[in-house]
């Protein structure tokens, strides 16, 4: 259970294609993550997926059978949305009875899978308190629950953390991927956070556009992006990509240094420029260095701390086998 | 920035309002005294105050020449039969318009808001023949039909208006959670825009109860609401100031009993889902 494909699908609003033909295939059981800038169509891939927008052409295959014409409520799947979109009205047992009540299950059944499910999600001293009395993390689990109840094919996440704040989100970041690890069951995840994306997924889905950039582990986009977008995309800081003699020295239109692969020097190296800021994280520090002549900026990260103040001279060296290089198609040169 | 408002001042703006407000209550007042006078005293010139001798006569005599009860009935009937037929109707319309827009869904509503701007007395003699066609003229379903089709619009309107401040991804999650149409309205849409119905309701009730011109074309006895009631003491054996006054009290009581207590739910009818 939980095999989706999408064969050559599109999607229009009025003249506009925002999906140009699509094909994907997620198998059971994996993590997939759609990632990309807004308006890239993430969230309108996951919209058709879950039936919550019609596709314009071709079709969607949930467990072999054809789902592109079916209601959201026949496909058997479960959303997690990003407002969370609890029923206010409806205390949190009852959000969370409401798809086994919507599926006719009955009440000793409902009470139990309730009662694990609150258990599993830290919720039972909440559980007959209105969405309106809770935190945002405890709404967002509660969303979660609902969504488990359903024993869905696939779960659908559509930017669920956004809501939250960054220490909250790391820790539902990894109570989510917990879950997957306990369920198994297919999760379908869309974030503009390349963290996000990197740290949850099995497969990892780079959009740009409606347009799949390329699909891979995390790992495989890191160290071997297809074209310069996805190079730029995945990695935190972004990737250095210098045009120009510099590339041409190394046989290609674009070379890309990741800023973790160069070495810093105060006397010598390939590469010599001006700090502009250092950021101290105390693990790490991130240099910014101006007038390579090169690029506009590059950013260089040092493991431990360094002392760079504004205005010093800096040398460095990328790390020659950890070079990317891409033709004038911003396609990788392999 | 909170404006340093002086006592003075705001004395001054209170003594206003209440004025103004005064001004706005004087005319029930003066039906309130004038339904306890005596004819005489009522068209006393100069008109006397309060110190007149007080009686209930006005009202017994209104409970002796007509039937005060049957038209109270007729109205409740009437007011509150055409607001459950309206809702009903207007719930799906602006579910759709709020929710499942189409290209034209702007003018639907324009359109439909300007049917209001036509004058009522252009499709009487089409009802009245239409009606008498059907034999149902002086039944209360002409009037709960006619008055919900003269009050449609504005329920529309006024849920359309409260259905567009419900965030779609909630009717989105329950259509997720396998919820049919059916559900979805029932389950999460209704309870969620319960004070917005309430207010269309009280507002309706009202609009329905006031309503004047059909209610007192179409009907002769049978279904003569409150409204034929007044009317059927201000005319043809001259002006009887203090029974037509006594009967007005005894016509608006109800709803103004009823307007006292939903005072809260009302303003954010009349307001027309502006406030959020």
């Amino acid at each position: 259970m939980g095999n989706i494909n999408l064969k050559q699908v599109t999607k229009s609003f009025g003249d506009v294609q925002v999906i140009p033909p699509l094909d994907l295939e997620i198998n059971e059981g994996e993590f997939v993550v759609f990632v990309g800038p807004s308006g890239c169509g993430k969230s309108t891939l996951l919209r058709l997926i879950a039936g919550l927008e019609d596709t314009t052409s071709g079709h969607i295959q949930i467990d072999g059978t054809d789902a592109t014409s079916l209601p959201p409520a026949k496909r058997g799947l479960a959303m997690v949305f990003q407002s969370y979109a609890l029923y206010p009205h409806m205390t949190v047992r009852k959000n969370i009875a409401f798809p086994m009540k919507m599926a006719g299950l009955d009440q000793a059944t409902q009470d139990a899978k309730i009662e694990a499910a609150a258990k599993a999600l830290n919720l039972t001293d909440y559980l007959d308190r209105r969405p309106g009395q809770l935190s945002g993390g405890q709404r967002q689990r509660v969303a979660i629950g609902r969504a488990i109840v359903r024993e869905p094919a696939a779960f659908l996440f559509d930017e669920p953390l956004s809501n939250l704040d960054a220490a909250l989100r790391v820790g539902m970041r990894l109570e989510i991927s917990e879950l997957h690890e306990k369920l198994k069951t297919t999760m379908i995840y869309v974030t503009h956070d390349q963290v996000e994306a990197m740290t949850m997924a099995d497969k990892i889905v780079v959009l740009q556009a409606g347009v799949i950039e390329q699909v891979g582990s995390p790992l495989e986009l890191y160290h071997e992006p297809r074209n310069k977008f996805v190079a730029g995309f995945i990695g935190s800081p972004k990737m250095n990509q210098i045009d120009g003699p510099e590339a041409q020295k190394h046989g290609a239109t674009t070379i890309g240094i990741r800023p973790e692969h160069m070495t810093v020097s105060k006397t010598e190296g390939l590469w010599k420029g001006t700090v502009g800021v250092a950021e101290h994280l105390g693990s790490d520090t991130f240099i910014h260095v101006h007038e390579t002549g090169l690029m506009d900026m590059m950013t260089v990260r040092i493991t431990g701390d360094i002392e760079a103040r504004h205005g010093d001279t800096i040398y460095l060296s990328p790390q020659m086998d950890q070079l990317h290089r891409f033709d004038a198609q911003g396609l990788r040169i392999a | 920035m909170a404006r340093a408002v002086t006592t003075q001042k705001k004395i001054m703006w209170t003594a206003l309002a209440w004025a103004f407000g005064l001004l706005m209550f004087f005319p029930i007042l003066w039906t309130f005294l004038t339904s306890f006078k005596t004819e005489a005293a009522a068209i006393a010139d100069p008109p006397v105050w309060f110190l007149f001798d007080w009686t209930t006569e006005n009202y017994a005599a209104v409970q002796q020449r007509s039937n005060y009860p049957l038209a109270l009935m007729n109205s409740i009937i009437i007011a509150v039969g055409s607001t459950i037929l309206g809702i009903l109707l207007a719930v799906p319309a602006a579910w759709a318009m709020a929710f499942v827009p189409g290209k034209r869904t702007k003018d639907v509503l324009l359109w439909m808001l300007s049917t209001k701007m036509l004058p009522a007395v252009g499709v009487l003699y089409p009802l009245v023949l239409l009606a008498k066609w059907l034999g149902v003229m002086d039944s209360r379903i002409l009037l709960i039909v006619v008055l919900m089709l003269i009050n449609l619009p504005i329920i529309v309107w006024m849920l359309y208006t409260y259905f567009r401040e419900i965030p779609g991804e909630i009717l989105e999650a329950s259509r997720m959670d396998g919820a049919s149409l059916k559900s979805e309205i029932l389950y999460v849409l209704t309870p969620m825009a319960v004070p917005g119905i309430a207010s269309t309701v009280l507002l309706n009730i009202i609009l329905a109860w006031n309503e004047a011109f059909w209610t007192i074309l179409l009907t002769t006895v049978d279904a003569a609401p409150l409204t034929k009631f007044i009317a059927g003491f201000s005319a043809p054996e001259g002006l009887f100031y203090a029974k037509l006054s006594a009967a007005s009290m005894l016509a608006i009581a109800p709803i103004l009993i009823m307007g006292w207590f939903s005072q809260k739910q009302l303003v954010r009818g009349l307001t027309f889902g502006a406030v959020k």
